[in-house]
């Protein structure tokens, strides 16, 4: 059984169609890439996975671990092991970082039949995954994102999802406005996560994160449709062409089909 | 003021105002043989002002927002019955290593208070006492700068106050324990109506620490009706440093209109944070006037009110010296049919040059049917001053909660946790360990899930 399969998906907001028919099926140990440019739909699949509900699903289904994934809220979607990693990570004053991810990964563990960590042991842990981020210790304390630059809030994503060791990671244009040294950072902690029951799916807009993250599997999105899959070579050819070049192939089947 | 007599009935008064007259008649006269002859002068002009004056209608500007009809209507009894409150009823809102000072219905209760050793100088006593002991200290300041000449309330208590707290820090002292004030009330068969009188004192360059608390005795929900109407003066000569908590937590059939009126002298520095959750029909009057060149006041504030509460915060700040500071910071959170009245009005005096006057309010409605009324204003008569202003009401943040939740945390504790972020800037001002814990743990009660909250943050 696949951990993930999207079949068929339509997705609009109000009158405005997004997604318009997108197909996927994710295996455990498997990093996929989805690429494609600005208002392709990469952002509301990423958050229709995760279960925002100001969308509209009009059409077709979510599997996770064979279950409908569609009927589930976000808080479980989350304890069963889904992830997203926000583009723009939402500020939260006066919780901090920290505490916040104890109850948190409470939450997921209660949920898994696992106990609660105490307070000790909590940080033992916690210390561990920093290290895989190189977070900042300062980070740790302060409230959830509140002044954090724009790579300490990407690095804090990343930093969640090691916490709270998902089984799906979406990751939503993480590497967007990162440096070079930041983008290696998330990366590493990206691959350094990556595991036979781990799966991710990587969202960008850009290749050069898939230098340091190699994926199985490259799509491209391109308004509201998966038009071309393919190996890690795909991200290349992209980076090369640019989307035009595959705008002009859907027309030509656009048009091949009437 | 032609309107403010539309209160009073054709034959000169209204009839429920006639109560108070009738009590001053009766009870303050006995209460006044330990005062000057002033104070008894004032009294009586008081009571005869309020005759006049009549409790406010909602044609009046200040009144607008907060109808106290139900305060009119209602009869209360003027004797504390103070007796009927046991050492059980305080121990909850005790707080530790401080000078407390216990009142019930008005009457201060010695046997409940614990002062511990004073600094040379240094008078924390009820205020009959302090007439008694120290009238040269209290005659220069009581009622002189709480006005009641346009103000019902202030009237009533000036003219009915019984008694009260009477805090002086001599030059050059510093408190460092902290001195804590509990009011508590009390419903019985008939509610009690009270009018303590509070005067705090610091002389040059003197510091110390100030709490108020406003409770009701027994169980907070069902402990009754009982009307407090406190006023309290504070006068701050040159380099004084207060700071000040007020914390209303009184039973939500309890009434509350209180003034506190603030004198800065010169380069002082006060410094208040309100919280009220408690109360029916609350108003919070704060004035404070910057007298002094260079002083600096913070006057910042919290509600959290549900269900059919109304407070009402009137806060006005008048710059009259040069070089003054003046932050506003007041945050509400409503429900169920609450309402909030913030009124802020900044009055830069001609001559007040480099004033830097900033005051912001900020409400969170958290149901469809609260209500809030907030009103900045600013009034400026110099031209080199930096004054800002800003008012909001919103809900909870849909993005924010969705965040929350793709973590692992529930829906309702995720609206807890945004609820509790909208009011953490004000928790954190909070300096007294105490009053600050008291706050948290009020905030982990009311929010539900709570408890997910209390290990969040």
């Amino acid at each position: 059984m696949s951990l993930l399969e999207i079949k068929n998906l339509h997705v609009g907001v109000k009158d405005a169609k997004i997604l318009k028919g997108v197909d996927l099926t994710v295996n455990r140990g498997e990093v996929h890439a989805i690429m494609g440019p600005n208002g392709s739909g990469k952002s509301t699949l990423a958050l229709v996975l995760a279960g925002r509900d100001t969308y509209e699903i009009t059409e077709g289904e979510i599997l996770y671990k064979g279950e409908d994934l569609l009927e589930v809220a976000p808080e479980e979607r989350a304890r069963e092991g889904l992830f997203l990693a926000f583009q723009y990570p939402v500020e939260i004053p006066g919780v901090s970082n920290v505490y916040f991810l104890k109850a948190a990964l409470n939450a997921i563990r209660k949920h898994r039949g696992q106990e609660e960590l105490d307070a000790m042991d909590f940080l033992t842990y916690v210390r561990e995954k920093m290290a895989l981020v190189k977070m900042d210790e300062t980070l740790l304390n302060r409230p959830v994102n509140e002044g954090f630059s724009g790579g300490e809030k990407k690095r804090n994503e990343i930093f969640h999802m090691a916490v709270l060791d998902p089984v799906l990671a979406v990751l939503d244009e993480t590497d967007s406005g990162l440096d070079i040294d930041a983008l290696k950072i998330v990366a590493d902690g990206v691959n350094s996560l990556r595991s036979e029951e781990r799966a991710f799916i990587i969202i960008t807009h850009y290749q050069r994160l898939l230098n340091y993250i190699v994926p199985d599997v490259v799509h491209v999105l391109l308004d509201g449709k998966i038009v071309r899959t393919g190996g890690k070579e795909l991200a290349l050819e992209l980076e090369e062409k640019g989307y035009s070049w595959l705008e002009g192939e859907v027309h030509e089947e656009a048009v091949a089909h009437a | 003021m032609p309107e403010t007599i539309a209160a009073v009935s054709p034959a000169g008064l209204a009839p429920e105002a006639e109560v108070y007259t009738r009590a001053f008649a009766r009870v303050a006269v006995e209460r006044t043989d330990h005062e000057p002859s002033r104070i008894g002068t004032l009294r009586k002009a008081a009571i005869d002002r309020f005759g006049e004056l009549g409790f406010p209608n909602r044609k009046l500007e200040e009144w607008r927002s907060t109808d106290v009809r139900a305060i009119a209507t209602t009869t209360f009894s003027f004797e504390p019955s103070a007796e009927l409150v046991s050492e059980a009823d305080c121990a909850r809102f005790r707080y530790d290593n401080t000078h407390e000072l216990v009142f019930v219905n008005g009457a201060f209760r010695s046997d409940l208070s614990r002062l511990q050793e004073l600094p040379d100088g240094v008078i924390i006593s009820s205020l009959e006492q302090g007439w008694r002991e120290h009238p040269e200290l209290i005659e220069p300041h009581l009622g002189r700068h709480a006005k009641f000449d346009n103000h019902a309330f202030v009237a009533l208590n000036t003219a009915l106050h019984e008694n009260g707290v009477f805090v002086f820090f001599p030059r050059n002292a510093v408190v460092e324990t902290p001195i804590h004030i509990l009011h508590l009330g009390r419903g019985g068969d008939s509610p009690v109506a009270s009018f303590p009188r509070n005067l705090f004192v610091a002389e040059e360059n003197s510091q110390g620490r100030i709490i108020e608390q406003f409770a009701t005795a027994g169980d907070t929900d069902t402990g009754g009706n009982h009307f407090t109407c406190p006023v309290t003066e504070v006068v701050l000569a040159q380099n004084a440093v207060v700071d000040h908590y007020k914390l209303q937590r009184e039973s939500t059939d309890a009434f509350h209109m209180a003034t506190f009126q603030i004198y800065l002298g010169r380069s002082s520095n006060f410094s208040s944070h309100s919280i009220s959750w408690g109360g029916g029909l609350v108003r919070n009057d704060v004035n404070a006037v910057l007298g002094g060149e260079g002083c600096e006041a913070t006057l910042n504030g919290l509600y959290m009110v549900g269900g059919t509460q109304l407070v009402d915060n009137h806060m006005r700040v008048d710059h009259v010296a040069p070089h003054c500071d003046s932050h506003e910071l007041f945050k509400g959170v409503l429900e169920g049919h609450a309402r909030a009245v913030f009124n802020g009005r900044i009055f830069v005096h001609k001559g007040a040059q480099k004033t830097d006057a900033k005051q912001t309010n900020r409400n969170l409605l958290l149901s469809p049917t609260a209500l809030v009324h907030s009103n900045p204003q600013l009034e400026i008569f110099a031209d080199d001053v930096r004054c800002t202003h800003g008012s909001t009401v919103g809900r909870l943040d849909e993005l924010g909660i969705f965040y929350l939740r793709s973590r692992g945390i529930g829906e309702e504790a995720a609206r807890s946790l945004l609820t509790y972020a909208f009011c953490a800037d004000i928790v954190q001002r909070i300096k007294d360990k105490s009053v600050r814990r008291d706050l948290e743990e009020f905030l982990f009660r009311r929010l539900p899930q709570g408890d997910v909250v209390r290990q969040a943050v």
